[in-house]
């Protein structure tokens, strides 16, 4: 098993960590914390690639990476006060009870 | 393939299914932090430095933090005593498995994936910045509006609605909207008519 098949396997089990918290949990929080643990895991493909692929020079992965961060930072804010929003509406938190868009 | 670097995968997979599966949110928060560093040194030991200084102060930095203010913010720090899973964790967790079966032997199983390149690629930020400011210039200036528009929507969500006083709390957000904007204008309108009113006072005396 070289390094970038190693790297790969650690994303997809992060991938698929992230995957399973957000289906099967809950709490909007922990379906959030699993959407930034998937992108974590994209990142880590991106770089990984970029680190062993054939043209490390041109910085592609990389920068992609960091646009990619930039954007879960932005769905962080924008997901949590959602949820702030919602629990303030509704006094839950729970994806089970939270069923419409209507207020 | 270096021993510290298989040390550093396990510490993070192992982080990532305690942030997963832990009761009490708050300790997730903190196994989600330990994760997104154990992220942050494989990104070092990959030679991104610039990649894994940002993933700690983005990251560990500002989203942690987040989630845990959004934890404390929702009051729900303590363990809960019923179930933590939803109706449906088992379909959940069967796709889980299928698509890491998946996963895993697609990578292992290909023979796609180019040869390890032996020289270790340099990154400098003097390179990066020049790529964002040439290549990638457009995307750059994009996910700074981006930005913008998610600090601004995230304030305009998360503010607390002034609670109207002649509907009742089952009305709706759209019906509140208009009383949480009212209160604004009078101070507003008082703000730009008061320099207007001490400009016609000074010249009244002049």
């Amino acid at each position: 098993m070289t390094s970038l098949q190693f790297c790969l396997l650690v994303s997809a089990f992060l991938f698929a960590t992230g995957f399973a918290g957000a289906v099967a949990r809950r709490h909007a929080i922990i379906a959030l914390i699993g959407v930034e643990l998937m992108l974590n895991a994209a990142n880590l493909n991106l770089i990984a690639f970029w680190r062993f692929g054939p043209h490390p020079e041109a910085l592609t992965g990389f920068i992609f990476t960091l646009f990619s961060i930039g954007l879960a930072a932005a769905e962080a804010a924008v997901g949590l006060a959602l949820v702030i929003a919602i629990y303030r509406h509704k006094r839950t938190s729970n994806l089970d009870e939270i069923k419409e868009l209507k207020g | 393939m270096s021993l510290s670097l298989i040390i550093t995968a396990i510490v993070t997979m192992l982080a990532a299914v305690a942030a997963m599966s832990l009761r009490n949110l708050v300790h997730c928060a903190l196994m989600l932090a330990i994760a997104f560093s154990g992220v942050a040194v494989l990104f070092l030991k990959l030679d991104a430095e610039f990649a894994g200084f940002t993933e700690i102060l983005v990251y560990v930095g500002a989203v942690a933090i987040l989630v845990v203010m959004a934890i404390l913010l929702t009051r729900s720090g303590d363990t809960p005593n019923q179930t933590v899973l939803t109706s449906g964790w088992f379909v959940g967790a069967l796709v889980t498995v299928a698509v890491f079966a998946l996963l895993a032997w697609a990578i292992l199983q290909t023979t796609a994936l180019p040869p390890v390149a032996a020289a270790v690629p340099s990154a400098s930020v003097k390179q990066i910045g020049i790529e964002l400011m040439s290549h990638y210039v457009l995307p750059l200036e994009v996910i700074g509006l981006v930005l913008t528009v998610a600090m601004i929507g995230a304030v305009v969500i998360a503010s607390k609605e002034e609670a109207p006083a002649d509907s009742g709390p089952a009305k709706s957000a759209l019906a509140a909207k208009p009383h949480a904007v009212t209160p604004i204008t009078p101070t507003a309108a008082a703000e730009i008519s008061q320099p207007a009113g001490a400009a016609l006072k000074k010249e009244g005396v002049a």
